[in-house]
């Protein structure tokens, strides 16, 4: 196995090749935001927050899925960087109906705690309200898509993970919404297993268990990669 | 199918040919202004005039003027008629008769206008000469002799070596050197490899891609059989949007054609070669034209961009090395291949071989499909052959579409080359040239790109979803007066993040008009800002 070495904000490392920049970093101790990437399934270099720059590059990259090379000298943190992460947590609280005070994922939520770390109290861009659904139709779990990112974990965790492929993306542009089935409302999709992996992929509060309250939604991300290993190693039990 | 075989079909086709031919443009623009109908009635009063022996009414491809359609065109004495209506066919066809242009009713076009005399015809060569619809005919003018010669005389190393010679650039847009993907490609483990030949034109103001479709289909065959075999693929997909219901009938009706004759399927030319071509109709997305996008849709997935690398040449469809040209690029390959490297490199400028199509459009005299070598100034192309504005005085001119951006008037004598456009802050792209006049609100004309991009952005990556929307918004809100200073700024600094961030070209060039139209009307603008003297004076920077 060949090892690559490089450096991550001025410190040099060396790590396995075929390893991604954002693993690189997370393995040293490097934090970089991410939003779409999840452990346990494939990434699609859709968020964006994880870009960073790359000596030699013109372009910037999404850490998730650029693999490590020899030499590579990567920014993770600049003001440039800073300054875009920041405008795209904006984007994303003006895109939809982000309300914290009435969510069930208040306090576990993961475009909150983006929130936190770019520093954004209130965005400067426009507030667009726009008019989205709730679909309850689910005995167990409901989604409102007011609160949803599009980051389409669920997709992902639904097809590569349970394989029943519920979730997918339809329309495009600002109509853009993730749908169930053939756009039927969840109770009515057969294929739905009510697995819940959905639920524990979602970072907000958009994908939800009924019952919950305010505040309560608690999710574990560690099953999903959890599943995966397991079925990859065969071990069954942690 | 050998070569004498190939020769006899032309031989026969030159002699089954009349003396004398009315040829009549039957592609989209032309047919939308009731070609089909001129060319029935041509048909049937030659039939009334007897001399349907002689002369010969054909159904061809694109004529260039395609602002004064419908066009015929007459072999004797040589005239080619616009604008033409059901009443004039009788005068034309005495015309004809007594050997001299019509006296009354149809016009004559002048074929020394500069829109004509500038024009260096190699992708459009035998646009408006030959029926699309009969392999014969392109046959007959040399066609599929370079597929043959290529087969048997070179190897695909060789034929690599010729089109990275040439100088050819990717006619798409981005101009990449088409020899070095060609290379790469080429160059990758042998196995299952694909050929793509990216119809899928959406810009505004643009029909180029349509007009060769249409035109001269199997020259985009011809084209990619040798992109083929230089790089060793075996199978082709065309994408071509479903908004092109003619493009899509002539390709087919090529394709059958071509299988019959055995130019297409196994053994080509009875050589160990074999490629076949699919056809694959989109929807109508701007973001299929994007490679990865593209591919996705042919596997039949939603039509989504990924990140790059890997490249289409490393990994495409199906993983596999997948070779992607635009319909322009692979129509400049017959030429390269029969008139050689050196020849091709010779035409244009030292960075920007060969020719460029162009769809002239907007506030301009003559409108219609340019071929023009690269490296001629744009105020040839606007001034003389476009003719000027009917009214006022030229503005600036679009090129690019909605990746590109606007030239000012006043730098017009900047030569049509990929770095030159660049420079400017626009871009070649596809071929679209949009004139405007001083009546244009360039604010306005911003507008109507983000709105474009707004509603054709897949919505995969935030910034070209939700940014392409507040840039948009913050467009309408300036144009109705509502907009401080402070807007202003906040547009730039969200078209620069969009820019910066995007995932795929869609986006990373979204703001593109925007940012040229603060570039060189900046003024215009700032009038429009609320408070607008003082605004002027603080944003005098």
């Amino acid at each position: 196995m060949s090892v690559k070495t490089l450096t991550i904000d001025g410190v040099p490392i060396a790590i396995e090749e075929g390893t991604t920049v954002l693993e690189a970093a997370r393995q040293n101790g490097v934090h970089i935001p991410t939003l779409c990437h999840l452990e346990g399934i494939s990434d699609v270099g859709a968020c964006r927050l994880c870009l960073v720059e790359i000596n030699g590059s013109p372009k910037l990259q999404p850490a998730c899925v650029t693999e490590v090379a020899e030499g590579m000298n990567i920014r993770t943190n600049t003001e440039t960087l800073q300054d875009y992460r920041r405008t795209i947590v904006e984007l994303l609280f003006a895109e939809g109906n982000h309300v914290c005070a009435v969510c069930v994922a208040n306090g576990h939520c993961e475009l909150q705690d983006l929130a936190i770390e770019v520093g954004m109290d209130h965005s400067r861009l426009p507030y667009r309200f726009p008019e989205r659904e709730i679909d309850v139709s689910h005995d167990r779990f409901g989604i409102d898509h007011n609160r949803c990112v599009l980051c389409t974990r669920c997709v992902r965790v639904c097809d590569e993970i349970e394989g029943a492929h519920v979730w997918d993306v339809a329309y495009r542009g600002a109509a853009l919404k993730v749908v169930t089935g053939l756009n039927q409302p969840w109770g009515a999709v057969d294929a739905c297993t009510s697995c819940g992996k959905c639920v524990d992929a979602c970072p907000t509060g958009a994908i939800f268990r009924k019952g919950s309250t305010v505040a309560e939604m608690e999710r574990d991300r560690d099953r999903l990669e959890f599943i995966v290993n397991a079925r990859k190693d065969h071990q069954w039990t942690r | 199918m050998d070569l004498n075989e190939l020769l006899e079909i032309a031989e026969k086709e030159r002699q089954r040919a009349a003396s004398v031919r009315i040829r009549c443009c039957t592609a989209a623009g032309c047919a939308s202004s009731g070609a089909e109908e001129i060319k029935d009635r041509l048909e049937q009063s030659i039939k009334d005039a007897g001399l349907d022996n002689t002369v010969e009414v054909c159904s061809v491809g694109c004529m260039k003027f395609c602002g004064r359609g419908p066009l015929v065109e007459i072999d004797i004495p040589g005239v080619l008629y616009q604008q033409v209506s059901g009443d004039q066919v009788e005068a034309i066809v005495d015309a004809l008769k007594q050997n001299k242009a019509a006296e009354s009713g149809a016009t004559p076009l002048d074929r020394e206008h500069p829109f004509f005399t500038l024009q260096q015809p190699i992708v459009l060569e035998n646009s408006g000469k030959i029926n699309p619809e009969r392999i014969e005919e392109y046959i007959a003018v040399g066609g599929y002799q370079n597929l043959y010669h290529v087969i048997h005389d070179m190897s695909p190393d060789e034929v690599v070596d010729e089109v990275t010679r040439s100088g050819l650039r990717g006619r798409g847009g981005g101009g990449y050197p088409t020899g070095l993907k060609w290379a790469t490609v080429a160059k990758m483990p042998e196995g299952q490899k694909y050929v793509i030949c990216n119809a899928d034109e959406g810009d505004p103001g643009a029909f180029m891609d349509r007009s060769v479709l249409e035109s001269d289909p199997h020259r985009i065959i011809e084209g990619m059989a040798i992109a083929a075999y230089a790089i060793g693929a075996n199978h082709g997909y065309i994408y071509v949007r479903a908004e092109y219901p003619l493009a899509i009938k002539r390709l087919e009706t090529a394709i059958k054609q071509a299988k019959r004759l055995g130019l297409m399927g196994s053994q080509i030319f009875d050589s160990p070669f074999d490629f076949k071509i699919d056809i694959r109709v989109g929807a109508g997305a701007f973001v299929c034209g994007e490679e990865t996008a593209l591919m996705q849709s042919i596997e039949g997935g939603r039509g989504n961009p990924r990140p790059r690398p890997p490249y289409p040449a490393q990994s495409g469809l199906w993983h596999s090395p997948t070779l992607i040209n635009n319909v322009e690029t692979f129509a400049n390959i017959p030429a390269i291949v029969r008139e050689g490297a050196d020849w091709f490199a010779s035409i244009g400028t030292e960075k920007s071989k060969g020719t460029k199509v162009f769809a002239l459009t907007g506030k301009i005299r003559n409108t219609g499909l340019i071929e023009v070598p690269m490296g001629i100034a744009l105020r040839e192309i606007v001034e003389k052959m476009g003719g000027g504005v009917p009214r006022g005085e030229v503005k600036a001119v679009q090129t690019g579409g909605p990746s590109g951006g606007c030239i000012p008037a006043h730098l017009f004598d900047t030569p049509v080359e990929y770095d030159s456009l660049i420079q400017l802050g626009t871009m070649m792209g596809s071929g679209g040239m949009i004139v405007m006049d001083t009546e244009t609100s360039m604010v306005d004309v911003a507008q109507f790109y983000m709105e474009f991009c707004r509603g054709e952005s897949c919505g995969k990556c935030i910034p070209c979803r939700a940014g392409t929307v507040q840039m948009y918004q913050m467009l309408t809100k300036i144009l109705r007066g509502e907009a401080t200073l402070i807007d202003l700024e906040q547009l730039e600094r969200v078209c620069g993040m969009v820019k910066a961030t995007s995932l795929c070209g869609l986006g990373q060039t979204a703001p593109n008009p925007v940012l040229s139209t603060l570039r060189y009307f900046r003024e215009e603008y700032l009038e429009l800002l609320k408070d607008s003297p003082k605004a002027q004076g603080v944003a005098s920077r």
